[in-house]
């Protein structure tokens, strides 16, 4: 076990390598001149051009420039940010509790629900209860977020005028801005900071905008799960204990909950990674449509606004928690199923 | 009876798993439907701009929305462009999207993942571990950050995808072709001395190849979606350009009307929409009883 854990750690430091250099090798795609102008802050810094290049080497070898970049990533400093104003640093840590926010909310809803509807589909195979969910997720797993988004917006926010984007109601914003000793921003979390200040309807406010982005979020997200869960399912009943327990006379349920299920969920923690990649994903469209400030609000906008450096502190962000999840999962994966860790 | 050739009888089963899914058949249909549209798009909507058919014409500058009339079937989306003509000529561009991206990452993959499966060593770790690099960004970001690089438009984000895509492919390939690559009929072929390309080639791949299939359909949906988003964002097609995620992009601002009639402007992002959503469903029904069909556990039951 322990041998496994070391080689998949070696192996994650060599992918990790491997992405940052990716990442560079895409930035330096750009001429020094293009690069330069991102350390322009005015117009008449503009003629400095040539000297900004001189200054900081850009037009040195690649591996100069790699070597250079990645002992400032690991100082910290990533570089500015022309969409946020600031230190890509320091804005990273204002965005990704909007993120963060969305997504403890969404995660245990997918997971619970998936896993619900998958076990349900699988043990009623080909009745109406399994061509429904079948549908459902297909359709679901068919629907463009960014465009689901939009026709619930049109729906709550237009028609019913229920939901408005957003994080935070306007009034509230400004309320925090300018009382900031009645709010103080522990962690960033509205629902939490809200709990910790005392204001409930700073919480209630903050939950009512995250409906619609949970909601949008849990439909398009959901259909893997529940496809993996359905299969493995129906795998597993068809399984020789399953028939002796059935024999033996043990109650339907008990077979199912108890022997089928916990074995239908081994695949699902394998597909749990790729489950978190498309979280990334659903993310930006969710935040660009619903104008929520996070991480992936801001990939879209600085990809629009040609600003680099924050590509690539999210990609290399994206690309970390993406290999320690799967990492972990292996690591998780060996754990529970003693048929891989015995390899 | 005559002993038909059991490729051909397997192949008869295949069709037959596949049309007892009523499923497949409405995927099928709509597949139809859009490739009909695609090909006939010149008689169905003749292009105003013989030289560039994909820009819509628009008839003003008008940013509001108007509604279906006998001019504008399905009326017209903010600039006045038509929706019913930029609905017609983007199942061109969704079809193009789709085929140009799958059709180069499976074959990039497939082939990599051949090369890697059948020969390992030193050759396999190496594609394998590129593969990982890859694979450990989110696709949609790591487009992004490509198709930044190399400057926006439709075609940058279709090779941004099509760089990305084929890291799929390389990993089901290789895997299959791992459990294949001991088994009798290859070493026979081996000792019989056929070359390697001629084994990967008929005796390897086409038992490998099915996963690839399925894959390839599901792709197709998500490939599209992904270039509709990139395209909504703005670092897809040009404003104008006939292709469904630019058309709901058109028609963001308009999702709520006025306070009387809140719904007033839905055909301009239910019409582009529902023609993205109804082309990704019918390659996800397809995949989806491919799968069925293909898959030897569920195969005979």
């Amino acid at each position: 076990m322990l041998a496994f854990i070391t080689r998949r750690f070696l192996l994650l430091i060599l992918v990790l390598i491997g992405v940052s250099v990716l990442l560079f090798g895409i930035l330096m795609s750009f001429s020094p001149e293009r690069r330069a102008a991102a350390y322009v802050t005015s117009p008449q810094q503009a003629k400095d051009i040539p000297k900004i290049i001189k200054q900081f080497g850009l037009d040195d070898p690649f591996y100069l420039q790699y070597a250079r970049w990645m002992k400032a990533v690991f100082k910290g400093n990533l570089g500015w940010s022309l969409v946020a104003s600031r230190p890509v640093a320091e804005a990273f840590w204002n965005y990704f509790p909007v993120t963060l926010e969305m997504n403890l909310f969404a995660a245990p809803i997918v997971i619970v629900f998936g896993i619900w509807l998958g076990t349900l589909s699988g043990i009623h195979r080909d009745t109406w209860i399994d061509h429904t969910t079948r549908i459902i997720a297909i359709v679901g797993w068919s629907l463009p977020t960014f465009l689901f988004a939009l026709v619930l917006l049109m729906i709550f926010y237009g028609y019913f005028q229920l939901f408005s984007p957003g994080v935070i109601s306007d009034r509230l914003t400004m309320l925090i801005v300018d009382n900031p000793d009645m709010f103080t921003r522990y962690t960033g979390l509205y629902t939490v900071d809200g709990i910790l200040n005392g204001r409930m309807d700073v919480v209630w406010d903050a939950l009512a905008h995250l409906i619609l982005p949970v909601l949008t979020y849990v439909i398009v997200v959901v259909a893997l799960n529940m496809r993996v869960m359905r299969s493995g399912m129906i795998e597993e009943i068809s399984k020789d204990y399953v028939m002796t327990a059935r024999a033996k006379g043990a109650d339907r349920k008990t077979i199912y909950i108890k022997h089928a299920r916990r074995n239908a969920l081994l695949p699902v923690v394998t597909v749990a990674g790729q489950l978190v990649a498309i979280s990334m994903e659903g993310s930006i469209a969710v935040e660009v449509v619903f104008n929520r400030h996070g991480i992936g609000w801001w990939l879209a906008e600085s990809a629009i606004q040609l600003d680099m450096p924050v590509l690539m502190c999210i990609c290399l962000f994206m690309g970390v928690v993406f290999v320690v999840t799967n990492l972990t999962l292996d690591i998780l994966y060996a754990y529970i199923d003693p048929r891989i860790r015995l390899n | 009876m005559i002993e038909q050739h059991p490729r051909l009888r397997e192949f008869k089963f295949t069709l037959y798993r596949i049309f007892k899914n009523p499923a497949a058949i409405i995927g099928f249909t709509l597949l139809l439907f859009f490739a009909g549209v695609a090909v006939f798009a010149p008689q169905i909507a003749p292009p105003k701009y013989a030289h560039n058919p994909y820009i819509m014409p628009h008839k003003g500058f008008s940013p509001t929305p108007k509604p279906p009339s006998k001019d504008h079937v399905f009326g017209t989306t903010s600039g006045q462009y038509d929706i019913f003509y930029g609905a017609v000529w983007g199942t061109r561009t969704a079809f193009k999207i789709g085929l140009f991206v799958v059709g180069i990452a499976a074959i990039v993959g497939v082939i990599l993942g051949s090369l890697a499966g059948y020969y390992g060593g030193i050759l396999d770790e190496i594609l394998m571990r590129i593969t990982d690099v890859i694979w450990a960004i989110p696709t949609l970001v790591l487009a992004m950050a490509i198709v930044v690089a190399f400057g926006r438009g439709l075609d940058k984000v279709m090779i941004a995808l099509a760089m990305i895509g084929w890291r799929w492919y390389v990993r089901v390939i290789r895997s299959e072709i791992l459990t294949l690559r001991d088994q009798d009929f290859v070493q026979a072929a081996k000792l019989m001395g056929v070359s390697d390309f001629k084994i990967i080639l008929r005796h390897i791949l086409p038992n490998a190849i099915y996963p690839v299939i399925i894959m390839a359909s599901m792709d197709m949906g998500s490939m599209v979606i992904t270039a509709a988003f990139l395209s909504f964002v703005g670092l897809g097609s040009p404003k104008g350009f006939a292709d469904w995620g630019q058309m709901v992009a058109l028609a963001r601002n308009y999702i709520v009307g006025p306070p009387d009639d809140p719904l007033k402007f839905w055909y301009a992002i239910v019409i582009p929409g529902g023609c993205i959503v109804l082309f990704v469903l019918a390659w996800n029904l397809m995949g989806d009883a491919l799968r069925d069909a293909f898959d030897p556990k569920l195969r005979r039951r």
